[in-house]
């Protein structure tokens, strides 16, 4: 489902050191991966490039068959519709509701608005944001915007779901209830590549972990725990 | 529903909510277009009062050819065609020596002195041809005409222009030429000048939300359903704006009109304008309108289109 092949990132600013160094990774479809690391090491910018908001230095991702060599700027958003994302900084839109926000994903893939009248609430029932429909993102508290990111990120079913640091700004009861929603549409059949730092979650789940380290996989294990 | 006519929807839809929701930074981009879009409508009625002006003074510029009292109706009717077939010539009018004098005593009414020494000596006006032309600065071809040995023989005096001397009507029609051009430049300068300013205007109102374009982005959504809403927002700024514009004008000559009571402040005349205004009024709000939307909409695609980018490195 996802493949990278001896993929480097390096930025021009960076003098040299890459983001990311001959990073090779094979993700099959509906497996539940945990990507660890600290700060630096890689994380965030391993999901930029699955989201194709970087393009890498060198070597070759492959996602849900396509190659993103191959991959033309008019591909990219069908591509993205195709991956529901998790930002670690929600980038919820500012002057849409909540409703809006979640239908938003839907919109733009030509769903019929009776459609998105019926799945909309389903979502935010499971995020448990019934009642904040109405609510603008400034009226959310960090929790509650991360759970309309991780609506909007369900509401298509994508195949794969990438979610950064989603539990980084939740008290540990929300934290897990979004972990269980997660797993819940992993056993539906989506792949999810999570990073976290939450050592606690990472030992619960005993789900695959790659450990990063220095833009590096330090480690690649099954039903394993993490030791930050 | 038809896909496109869903998506055509949601973005019109949208574009609406959005300009409701962004008011305060509607209401700043709208000001900005409201001020550039009546200097535009100011500098177009300016001009074509200017052009009324200079129509007036043109048209009370004459050719007159006087004739001996000798020239018989034969060669006066010859003498008239060949005018009226000249290039230049817009209209020619025979007065014979009757209507002249009676023209001239209707002008010098005022006189009574003037008006009994002329009915005491037989009408001594020579008959008259008053020739109209399109262009004075064509009148070359003419003069050429009135100068050839054979009608010149016809003529008691030398032709006049206007009465006046041939120096004043080269100066009219040279300051009347350079009106018309410094009308035309300037409306010119003001369409591009309001151009830029409506332009970063829009510009500044999108980079205010480019972390929203940003987001559409990276959620997928199509370049023209990312574009589309900012497009029929700014189309909204460009409408409103031109009809705001149309109504300050319209209050400004009510108030002009109400103020002043005067028709004309030197070359601008406000009963013109105020006429000209009242008769083009739809024209005159179509042009503002198709200004406003099409300077809208072409900002919000240019401003769009850096944040539309993909990275290529």
């Amino acid at each position: 489902m996802i493949l990278l092949d001896r993929v480097t990132k390096t930025y021009p600013r960076s003098e040299g050191s890459a983001a990311l160094d001959r990073i090779t990774l094979n993700v099959d479809p509906k497996e539940f991966v945990i990507v660890v690391g600290q700060s630096g090491a890689g994380k965030t910018t391993l999901l930029r490039l699955l989201t194709r908001e970087e393009r890498p230095t060198s070597g070759k991702i492959i996602i849900g068959g396509i190659d993103y060599d191959k991959l033309k700027d008019k591909e990219i958003p069908l591509l993205r519709r195709k991956i529901g994302v998790v930002f670690q900084d929600f980038k919820l839109l500012p002057n849409k509701t909540v409703f809006e926000n979640v239908a938003f994903a839907l919109e733009i893939v030509g769903v019929s608005n009776k459609e998105i009248r019926h799945t909309v609430p389903k979502v935010l029932d499971i995020v448990n944001l019934r009642g904040k429909e109405d609510s603008m993102p400034r009226q959310l508290s960090g929790g509650e915007r991360q759970r309309v990111a991780i609506a909007r990120a369900i509401v298509r079913q994508p195949r794969i779901l990438v979610a950064d640091e989603p539990t980084g700004n939740l008290d540990p009861k929300h934290a897990w209830d979004v972990i269980k929603v997660l797993e819940k549409i992993n056993r539906y059949g989506t792949t999810v590549l999570l990073t976290t730092h939450n050592q606690e979650i990472v030992n619960k789940l005993k789900r695959r972990v790659i450990t990063l380290k220095d833009g590096k996989v330090a480690s690649d294990r099954a039903n394993s725990g993490y030791k930050s | 529903m038809n896909r496109r006519l869903i998506t055509l929807s949601r973005i019109f839809q949208t574009g609406a909510v959005n300009f409701v929701r962004n008011i305060s930074l509607a209401i700043a981009a709208m000001a900005v277009m409201v001020v550039t879009l009546t200097i535009v409508l100011f500098s177009l009625i300016t001009n074509a009062t200017f052009k009324n002006t200079v129509t007036q003074i043109t048209n009370k510029i004459d050719v007159s050819v006087f004739l001996k009292d000798t020239v018989t109706p034969a060669q006066t009717t010859v003498l008239l065609s060949q005018l009226k077939g000249l290039p230049n010539v817009k209209a020619v009018q025979y007065l014979n020596k009757t209507q002249v004098l009676q023209q001239y005593e209707q002008q010098n009414a005022s006189n009574k002195q003037l008006a009994t020494a002329i009915g005491q000596t037989s009408n001594p006006l020579p008959s008259t041809i008053l020739i109209k032309t399109y262009d004075l600065n064509k009148i070359q071809s003419i003069k050429a005409f009135l100068v050839q040995p054979a009608n010149a023989a016809l003529q008691s005096n030398a032709p006049s222009y206007s009465g006046d001397q041939e120096t004043a009507i080269n100066k009219i029609t040279h300051a009347t030429d350079i009106l018309r051009e410094v009308g035309i430049v300037a409306i010119i300068v003001f369409v591009i000048i309001c151009a830029l300013i409506i332009f970063n205007t829009i510009q500044m109102a999108i980079f205010n939300r480019r972390d929203e374009i940003q987001i559409m982005r990276l959620l997928g959504a199509s370049t023209n359903y990312i574009r589309g809403p900012f497009v029929v927002e700014s189309t909204i700024y460009g409408i409103l704006s031109a009809a705001i514009s149309v109504a300050i004008i319209d209050a400004a000559f009510v108030t002009a009109s109400n103020a002043l009571q005067a028709s004309a402040l030197g070359l601008l005349d406000i009963s013109y304008a105020n006429s000209f205004f009242k008769s083009h009024f739809f024209e005159l709000l179509a042009i503002q309108i198709l200004l406003g939307i099409v300077l809208g909409a072409v900002s919000s695609i240019i401003a769009t289109h850096r944040y539309l980018k993909f990275k290529t490195k």
